[in-house]
């Protein structure tokens, strides 16, 4: 499997660290309840297709990078720095 | 009083010659690392450029020449390679001096990229791999800045403490190269 990161291109996947599941930057407000903080740290999805989770460039240029890929394919479908979708999360914006 | 003797990362290991391709350490220097301050990048950039006459480097490439680099290392990082970092600079970055903590080589010679390719998982020929390039990437299991200095230079920035790793996985695979001529 190869991962375009945004900074470097692509690049071959032993230089990534697996962080997990992208849900972890949508922290919830510390007032939001156990309901909501229980779905953040505990439930997570096992899909068989899409899925999209947050790849450590370990060995590159140490950037956090959400990918969203194929976890029957192995295709990644897009990259983007955590950073931006943060931003954007942020801002409002999907 | 005991006398304190510096040595080099690479200690009497280099240089070395096997076929066409050629090891060497660089001596150490000034290393120093540049964080841009949120904002600051065009600023920090311009106030390298006036004191040190280079830009700061954009992703993958690295600016200045021999005795004056500024090599892009990561996500909103560059390594001033050589000169006494100006005062001016700490204004718009966060600076950590980082000399000693590395070892500098040299890889040259018309087979340098086909060492390389043994090592690293990174297209690093001539065609795409230019002069002013860099890639932070592994060699080996080892995780390093390489340069492309020259037509036929590339330099490597490791972390001291794998100097002689280093130096082991380069010249086995010089010798490898060497013996398919």
């Amino acid at each position: 499997m190869r991962i375009k990161c945004p900074l470097c291109g692509e690049r071959d996947r032993r230089e990534f660290y697996y962080v997990g599941d992208a849900v972890l930057l949508e922290r919830p407000d510390p007032e939001a309840g156990d309901h909501a903080w229980d779905t953040y740290l505990h439930l997570r999805d096992n899909p068989a297709g899409v899925t999209r989770d947050l790849w450590y460039h370990e060995a590159g240029c140490a950037a956090w990078v959400v990918v969203t890929r194929n976890t029957v394919t192995h295709e990644v479908l897009k990259t983007e720095l955590a950073e931006k979708r943060r931003r954007k999360l942020v801002e409002g914006a999907s | 009083m005991v006398e304190l003797v510096a040595k080099s990362p690479c200690g009497g290991r280099l240089p070395v010659e096997h076929g066409a391709s050629r090891l060497s350490e660089v001596a150490m220097t000034r290393l120093t690392s540049l964080q841009p301050k949120q904002g600051q990048e065009k600023a920090l950039s311009q106030a390298l450029k006036s004191a040190h006459g280079m830009v700061f480097p954009a992703p993958n490439r690295a600016t200045g020449k021999e005795g004056a680099r500024a090599i892009w290392i990561g996500k909103g990082q560059a390594m001033l390679v050589g000169p006494e970092p100006d005062a001016g600079l700490a204004a718009h970055a966060a600076m950590t001096d980082q000399s000693d903590a590395w070892a500098m080589v040299r890889l040259e010679g018309a087979a340098a990229e086909n060492v390389l390719a043994r090592l690293v998982p990174v297209d690093l020929r001539q065609t795409v791999f230019k002069r002013g390039h860099s890639v932070r990437t592994m060699l080996q299991h080892m995780s390093v800045s390489i340069t492309r200095i020259s037509d036929e230079a590339f330099f490597i920035l490791a972390f001291r403490s794998m100097a002689g790793t280093l130096v082991h996985d380069l010249e086995t695979a010089m010798k490898g190269v060497a013996a398919r001529r």
